[in-house]
């Protein structure tokens, strides 16, 4: 029944709110309106009533006192006597830490893996069909707990590198492969220009991106030439030049040396140690997320019709260029957003250090604080609201990418 | 989602069913069952055996606290909890009682609003390392890795007596206790630090115990003891003279064994009347049958008893009484007396 | 024989075809042209080839030489002397604990094994199409068996919980054809009322015939299979009606649903449980506890309705403009233009999204193990590996785990990729 073509009714019968469309949907949002504060009011009561039965108050003071226990993995200064705030700061950082490491290699073993899968390489292309297929369907949890296993049972402790004949011996004298960790040479600064070490590697920071800029300039002052007289100067020597030696300046006059790990008491000191815990979730959270990125690349491929290829050469582009003119700008288009849904999985899949006592977020404030403080409501409240804050800071920045390359039809 | 949430809600209160009021007894009474909150698996404390069936040392203070209210000591549903869930699930009224190896400590009890009604185990944190290391003593564990499982009040002890005596550690959280095990063999850790009970149960499931050893070091003082939620004082007073009733069994000489023929008639030490409900109304008070102590010894046996069957020298965690032998006996285990 | 000595040659016979060269046929040609087409292509394969060497070589002799009738880990080494061999005993000694978890009563395994086969008869119809349609009817029964098969006790809750429903069809049916408004609260209201009167007749006593099993005695590889399992079917109908709500045109209800999917897709599955492990019981009511099962199925299932509820939208989005415009030129109001022509056509483009969907979730339900249920993973992590007999057990058990979630996950991906072929209707 069409109620466009309705008589105006003089008036108004409460059966109108059901059955006349000017006031229906108002009618609908107040019935969900009322559910809606019915149900938080219902729930509220029963909160209140169950915390003062309980004895219990919401309250958030426990974030200043001491949290009373170490973090072995902590990217700021943290020790037993720092608060539980920083304690989730510190959880915070290294969930950041992991999720970003395994974003860059899941997106590499992700690339590899779908372009090999097709490859016209009858033996590649079904090794990485198996790849793709085994991560897929099988259980994160699992793959970390397996990993976990693997790196403890399968490499060596510090134990097995001592003696005068031992049993495993670091890899170039540099490098040692423990089950606690990979303990790899680490720089430090003789005469540092600054006091504080993270002062320092800004300083650094900051001429590496001076270079990139001085580099991108000279980019587009080759450009310029080309435009104007139709050769391009060579400026392979120059750009290297200015991405090296402004470095390469600053590190010799800080004094750069190297600190190289060594076997002193129960474990090895100097140099950098990357957690086993870490390790071990950086590269599951990879391979797994990896499996998916793989599918995700081979359908954008695979989403570029032939013809393009076929027209690129037919404008003489060499094979090169037709892949990364045609085909990828092309394939980035279905590539990137569900890549950036897979980032976002892998930073709440990040959660699941809690399998292998890697310190995240879940970890310090939704493990040991809650814990120690009984807190439950509090902690897991602000554990929501991380996770919330982060993936709707991933998925605002998707819109905006996807506004921006989305295709303006008609 | 109103009809999904509904049918959930219907199914829900099939399957739980469960109402708790104030009174806890009458909710026990009244559904027949003790939801007793244990560990998920600490073999000799609390651990399902190859059928299921829970045995060890909290258990046994389950099962007679079910023996002495409902009369049958496997009217209990044992609710595993983690470090994490022990004390909601209490709160919430999950669980009518935590027989889970928790500390008593200040905040638990005041903060959190528990109440411990008494200790079963008087437990201290150790550590252990394999003994190819040749460390003796704690203090020579200066950068060593060390495997904690986290959940418990282990975390805090280790950081304050690493703090107090200025050396340094690397501390691994591992969530549970088999995973920590492992890691511990692996090498990743070179110490493996929990309540030394604990130590000594994880000990005995390796394939060579004597290659590991347990440093002469107790950094912490761990009361263990079962616990209710605050303001139920008669739920309270039935787990805690439950308790009691088992310590004082030990004292007076009652056991499983003898417990029949002595709780049969009235004998000749009063005390041991009282207990075993021969003299006196005692269980009347507690809202409890006049036998109760006797059903909840007949059941699991006394203090002692339990002590030897779960976690004592014959059995594989092979734990002396030490601390936790009879006051008579120089250790820490006392009742106040009944009557 | 006359000799001819002429150098003139003229051949008289055509020469049979020579076969082509043993390079340009069959497994060679086949080799050549797959794996060593060019240099590239050569060292790729050597290098799989080198990969797969490994591979095999660490698993096959640890297969092979596999033990399965020990009681012990100290047996199987004292067995295998050394050697590499897997300890598989353990799946042996443990299958029922690893299936059923370590409480189900053995006595009553049959149930569990019953309803997971029903399951197959109650998915078919739903699953293939081609099946008689009337089929559906006990796809709309299996729930209420299911549930009775599995936790048992009194068969008038299924019962009455199935009369509701029966009950708001019948006002819907009854209703419906005049408003839809009218027919759908009609219908709520009606399946309440023969709930609450059912929970009257529903017996306090135990049913002898099915016992009661408490669901706090679930697990094993059967809590997986069931948390999927329900939390799917349950979220489906969740999910199309946010799907809805997040495409309607009144900003109360939108924004309700935007700010739900966009809250739960927002944090990890994990921190869900955790508010169904140690949040939830403060939001129930204080007389009452819900036990944590079904605490967990309403979390997943608000988790995956989220999820389902986006892939719905992507259906919706696709159906082209003039699909929504010929429904409204038809004159149909909004609740039959979505039944009859917009729903119809954006689930079936959705399954294949639905599908993936299950699949993640089902990989999912292994985190319970975090929360203290004893699922698969929970029982391998927690009393198997725990036991003095089997301390040390992980590969075995680890890799049995990962082979049932295999066998599951790819079974289902490869039928949805087959009704993805099968749904194609464009004709590229």
């Amino acid at each position: 029944m069409s109620t466009a073509s309705d008589p105006e009714q003089a008036g108004f019968r409460l059966s109108m709110l059901f059955n006349d469309t000017r006031y229906r949907s108002l009618t609908f949002q107040a019935i969900a309106a009322i559910l809606l504060a019915l149900s938080i009011w219902y729930l509220g009561n029963n909160l209140i009533q169950n915390l003062r039965e309980a004895g219990l108050n919401i309250s958030f003071g426990f974030f200043g006192e001491p949290a009373g226990y170490d973090i072995n993995q902590r990217l700021i200064e943290y020790d037993s006597q720092s608060s539980h705030g920083r304690a989730a700061v510190v959880g915070i950082l290294n969930t950041l830490l992991v999720a970003f490491l395994a974003c860059v290699t899941a997106t590499v073993f992700g690339v590899i893996a779908g372009v090999l899968r097709l490859s016209n390489n009858w033996l590649v292309s079904k090794l990485m069909a198996f790849y793709v297929e085994i991560f897929r369907n099988i259980p994160v949890l699992i793959w970390i707990i397996i990993i976990f296993t693997i790196m403890t049972a399968v490499l060596p402790s510090p134990r097995a590198f001592r003696g005068d004949d031992p049993a495993s011996s670091m890899f170039l004298d540099a490098v040692a492969f423990t089950n606690r960790g990979v303990y790899i040479p680490g720089p430090s600064f003789n005469a540092p220009l600054f006091e504080a070490a993270a002062m320092n590697w800004l300083l650094v920071l900051a001429v590496l991106v001076a270079s990139f800029f001085g580099s991108k300039a000279i980019g587009s002052w080759a450009s310029r030439v080309q435009e104007e007289t139709g050769d391009r100067p060579k400026t392979l020597l120059m750009t290297l030049g200015v991405w090296i030696v402004p470095v390469a300046i600053l590190l010799f006059i800080m004094g750069l040396t190297w600190n190289f790990p060594e076997l002193k008491g129960f474990n090895f000191s100097g140099g950098i140690k990357i957690g086993g815990p870490l390790i071990a979730l950086w590269f599951a959270l990879s391979i797994y997320t990896g499996a998916f990125i793989a599918e995700n690349v081979r359908a954008g491929i695979q989403a570029i019709s032939k013809g393009q290829t076929e027209a690129a050469g037919a404008l003489g582009l060499r094979p090169g260029r037709i892949m990364n003119l045609v085909i990828l700008p092309q394939a980035l288009r279905v590539i990137i957003p569900p890549l950036i849904s897979q980032y976002l999985n892998i930073t709440k899949n990040s959660s699941l250090a809690i399998a292998v006592g890697y310190a995240d977020i879940t970890a310090t404030l939704g493990g040991i604080t809650l814990n120690q403080t009984g807190r439950a409501i509090e902690c897991v409240l602000l554990l929501m609201l991380f996770y919330l804050t982060i993936s709707l800071l991933i998925s605002a920045f998707m819109n905006v990418y996807n506004n921006s390359i989305k295709l303006k039809e008609r | 989602m109103k009809k999904s949430v509904f049918f959930g809600a219907l199914a829900g209160a099939a399957l739980a069913g469960g109402v708790a009021s104030a009174a806890t007894l009458d909710d026990v009474k009244a559904r027949g069952k003790l939801n007793c909150g244990v560990t998920t698996g600490l073999v000799g404390f609390a651990a399902p055996d190859a059928n299921g069936n829970w045995e060890g040392f909290d258990v046994s203070v389950c099962r007679a606290v079910a023996a002495a209210v409902l009369g049958d000591p496997s009217a209990v549903e044992f609710v595993p909890t983690t470090g994490k869930t022990r004390f909601t699930a209490l709160a919430s009224g999950e669980i009518d009682m935590l027989a889970r190896n928790t500390t008593w400590t200040f905040s638990r009890d005041v903060d959190l609003k528990f109440e411990f009604v008494g200790v079963n185990y008087y437990d201290g944190q150790g550590f252990m390392v394999p003994k190819e290391l040749g460390v003796t003593s704690a203090k020579d564990l200066d950068g060593a890795t060390v495997c904690i499982q986290t959940g418990t009040t282990t975390e805090l002890n280790l950081a304050d007596f690493f703090r107090s005596n200025n050396i340094s550690y690397e501390p691994v959280p591992i969530e549970t206790n088999a995973e920590a095990q492992q890691q511990y063999l692996a090498g990743a850790c070179d110490v493996y630090t929990t309540d030394a009970s604990g130590l000594a149960a994880t000990r005995a499931t390796f394939e060579a115990p004597g290659d590991h050893v347990v440093l002469p070091e107790i950094v912490s003082k761990e009361p263990l003891g079962p616990l209710v939620r605050h303001g139920d004082n008669e739920w309270g007073d039935i787990v805690r003279w439950t308790l009691n009733a088992l310590i004082t069994a030990e004292e007076l000489g009652v056991t499983s064994a003898n417990v029949a023929d002595m709780g049969a008639a009235a004998g000749n030490n009063p005390e041991v009347n009282r207990l075993l409900g021969t003299e006196g109304s005692l269980g009347e008070m507690l809202g409890l049958d006049a036998d109760w102590a006797k059903k909840a010894i007949m059941a699991v046996g006394n203090y002692g008893e339990i002590f030897e069957t779960n976690i004592g020298e014959n059995t594989p965690i092979g734990l002396a009484r030490g601390l936790n032998a009879s006051y008579r006996d120089g250790g820490l285990i006392y009742s106040p007396p009944f009557r | 024989m006359p000799t001819d000595t002429s150098v003139a040659f003229v051949r008289t016979a055509e020469i049979p075809p020579s076969p082509p060269p043993p390079s340009e046929t069959g497994l060679v040609k086949w080799i050549r042209e797959n794996l060593f087409s060019s240099w590239g292509n050569s060292i790729l394969t050597l290098v799989s080839l080198y990969a797969i060497y490994v591979i095999l070589s660490a698993t096959v002799p640890w297969i092979v030489n596999g033990i399965w009738t020990t009681s012990s880990l100290a047996e199987c080494r004292e067995i295998l002397q050394g050697q590499v061999g897997a300890c598989f005993s353990v799946l042996t000694e443990r299958w029922n604990q690893l299936l059923y978890g370590f409480k189900y009563p053995v006595e009553e395994y049959w149930r569990p094994n019953l309803a997971f086969l029903l399951l197959f008869v109650a998915a078919a119809p739903v699953l293939f199409f081609d099946l008689p349609r009337k089929l559906l009817a006990f796809t709309a029964l299996y729930p209420f068996i299911a549930y009775w098969l599995i936790w048992g006790g009194s068969i008038m809750i299924p019962i009455v919980a199935l009369l509701g429903f029966v009950a708001g069809y019948f006002v819907f049916d009854r209703f419906g054809k005049q408003s839809f408004a009218t027919g759908f609260f009609g219908a709520i209201v009606a399946a309440f009322v023969v709930w609450w009167i059912g929970g009257f007749i529903i017996p306090e006593t135990e049913d002898t015939f099915l016992p009661a099993v408490p669901s706090r005695d679930l697990g094993g590889f059967m809590l997986n299979m069931m948390l999927g399992v329900t939390c799917v079917s349950l979220s489906l109908p969740l999910g199309i009606v946010l799907a809805l709500g997040r495409q309607s045109k009144m900003p109360l209800i939108k924004g309700i649903c935007v700010i739900f999917i966009e809250f739960i897709r927002g944090v990890p599955l994990i921190t869900l449980l955790f508010v169904a492990s140690v949040m939830l019981s403060y939001f129930f009511p204080p007389e009452s506890t819900v036990d944590l099962f079904l605490r967990v199925v309403i979390m997943i299932t608000m988790f995956s309705a989220a999820y389902i509820a986006e892939v719905i939208r992507g259906g919706l989005a696709a159906l082209p403009k003039g699909q929504y415009e010929a429904a409204d030129s038809l004159g149909l109001d909004y609740p039959q233009a979505m039944r009859l022509i917009i729903l119809p056509q954006a689930l079936k483009i959705s399954i294949p999204g639905i599908v993936n969907v299950a699949v993640g979730l089902f990989k999912d339900t292994t985190l319970v193990s975090v929360i203290s249920m004893f699922d698969l993973v929970g029982m391998i992590r927690g009393p198997i590996l725990a036991s003095t007999e089997w301390n040390g057990v992980y590969w075995e058990l680890l890799g049995f785990a990962a082979f049932l979630f295999f066998i599951v996950c790819y079974g289902i991906s490869q039928y949805s990729q087959w009704l993805e072929r099968r749904l194609a209707t464009d004709h590229r």
